[in-house]
């Protein structure tokens, strides 16, 4: 039972973009299009989950006081592995990505759950909240990435959705920076909103 | 004079058209975290400033004397963000012993730096643009100098709107993003400048 709490409780309740406001970077920076939002999403996912994994096994060896330098050990390789890995399977998605993947290792979310939670719990516990946090934050840069394509592009994943009078003349400002901050300015209003009228 | 003139390039293109936070995306946190005061701002900016050039210098050594020569570049992630700690921590204790007013008003922030994905971002674009030594310290420097000028914007906006009457679900986070999308648009205006 609290194991599926684990689980779960990242998608909407401790979603880390909308509710933690952790890992702003990535979120605004790769969310142009549906396919790079979705690919950063898995790759931290990976790095989450096997950091909490490895971190939750090997946290009694750990002295507290250089406790941060080695989770970012940890995490830093990791990191390097998923680099690797989509530079040779993924690499027009390793290419549009570009420095955000080695980025990943300065992702507050990944630090913070392996502070906040693996150095705290178990393995399985651990493994689950980091696919939890993980997916989590991989909706929430989708949702954020379908709305700014669908705009900017008449797009998603790709695949036009808009009327061709639309396709013509795009609001491309919504795939450009600025863009990025109001979309997920106007998300969280909402989210407020909601959580307000309850 | 060439030379001269180069730096004036970098500086504008690091400072106005490609902007570490509002074009590039990086160091959003301490953006919108450290952002609500006008004083807490600037110190968080001048400790950005001069870990940022300390950090290109250093993983621009690193990277040409020990990471190519022994051919283990894919180690390059691990060995810069594990430079940075170290740097942020030795420039902590090196402030702390030598200036403590100086450690009194940027100490609180020197830790943070070590999260800021700024200072490996602007390591890995100087590597990524091959940029020699002098070259890379400036970059730093300027990016540093951009994300200083846009955090006090920031600051002196949101110091501002504590007086303002905000919706209440737009109140904090919402409100600073939305405010950071028309500074980022404002920004956009810089990238039909044409250099050199």
């Amino acid at each position: 039972m609290s194991a599926m709490k684990e689980l779960t409780k990242g998608l909407i309740k401790e979603n880390p973009i909308f509710v933690l406001v952790l890992g702003m970077c990535p979120t605004l920076a790769v969310t142009s299009s549906v396919i790079n939002g979705l690919g950063m999403g898995l790759a931290a996912t990976f790095v989450l989950v096997c950091s909490n994994i490895l971190i939750s096994m090997i946290k009694d060896l750990i002295p507290s006081k250089i406790r941060i330098p080695c989770y970012i050990v940890v995490i830093a390789s990791f990191v390097t592995i998923i680099d690797m890995v989509m530079a040779a399977y993924a690499a027009d998605l390793h290419k549009s990505l570009g420095i955000f993947i080695p980025l990943i290792v300065v992702n507050c979310i990944i630090l913070g759950r392996a502070e906040a939670f693996a150095s705290k719990n178990g393995v399985l516990h651990s493994a689950l909240d980091g696919v939890g946090m993980g997916l989590g934050f991989t909706l929430a840069l989708v949702v954020i990435a379908g709305i700014r394509e669908v705009l900017g592009a008449g797009q998603f994943l790709g695949m036009n959705v808009m009327p061709s009078a639309y396709l013509k003349q795009p609001m491309l400002v919504a795939i450009l920076a600025p863009g990025a901050f109001v979309t997920l300015g106007l998300l969280m209003a909402l989210m407020n909103l909601v959580k307000n009228k309850k | 004079m060439e030379f001269i003139s180069k730096i004036i390039i970098m500086a504008v293109s690091a400072i106005f058209i490609n902007n570490f936070v509002l074009s590039r995306f990086l160091g959003l946190c301490p953006y919108l975290g450290v952002s609500k005061k006008l004083d807490s701002a600037f110190g968080m900016g001048m400790a950005v400033i001069f870990v940022m050039s300390l950090a290109s210098a250093f993983t621009w050594i690193i990277n040409q004397y020990i990471l190519i020569p022994a051919g283990i570049e894919y180690l390059r992630t691990i060995a810069f963000i594990l430079t940075i700690a170290s740097l942020v921590q030795f420039v902590e204790m090196f402030i702390q012993k030598s200036a403590p007013a100086l450690y009194k008003s940027l100490g609180v922030y020197l830790p943070l730096i070590t999260t800021n994905c700024a200072v490996l971002g602007v390591a890995v674009i100087n590597i990524g643009d091959k940029l020699n030594f002098i070259e890379s310290i400036l970059n730093g420097f300027f990016g540093g100098l951009g994300f200083t000028v846009v955090l006090l914007m920031m600051a002196g906006i949101r110091e501002r709107l504590e007086k303002a009457e905000v919706p209440e679900s737009m109140q904090g986070m919402p409100i600073a993003l939305i405010i950071a999308g028309c500074m980022a648009l404002a920004f956009l205006g810089f990238s039909g400048l044409k250099l050199g």
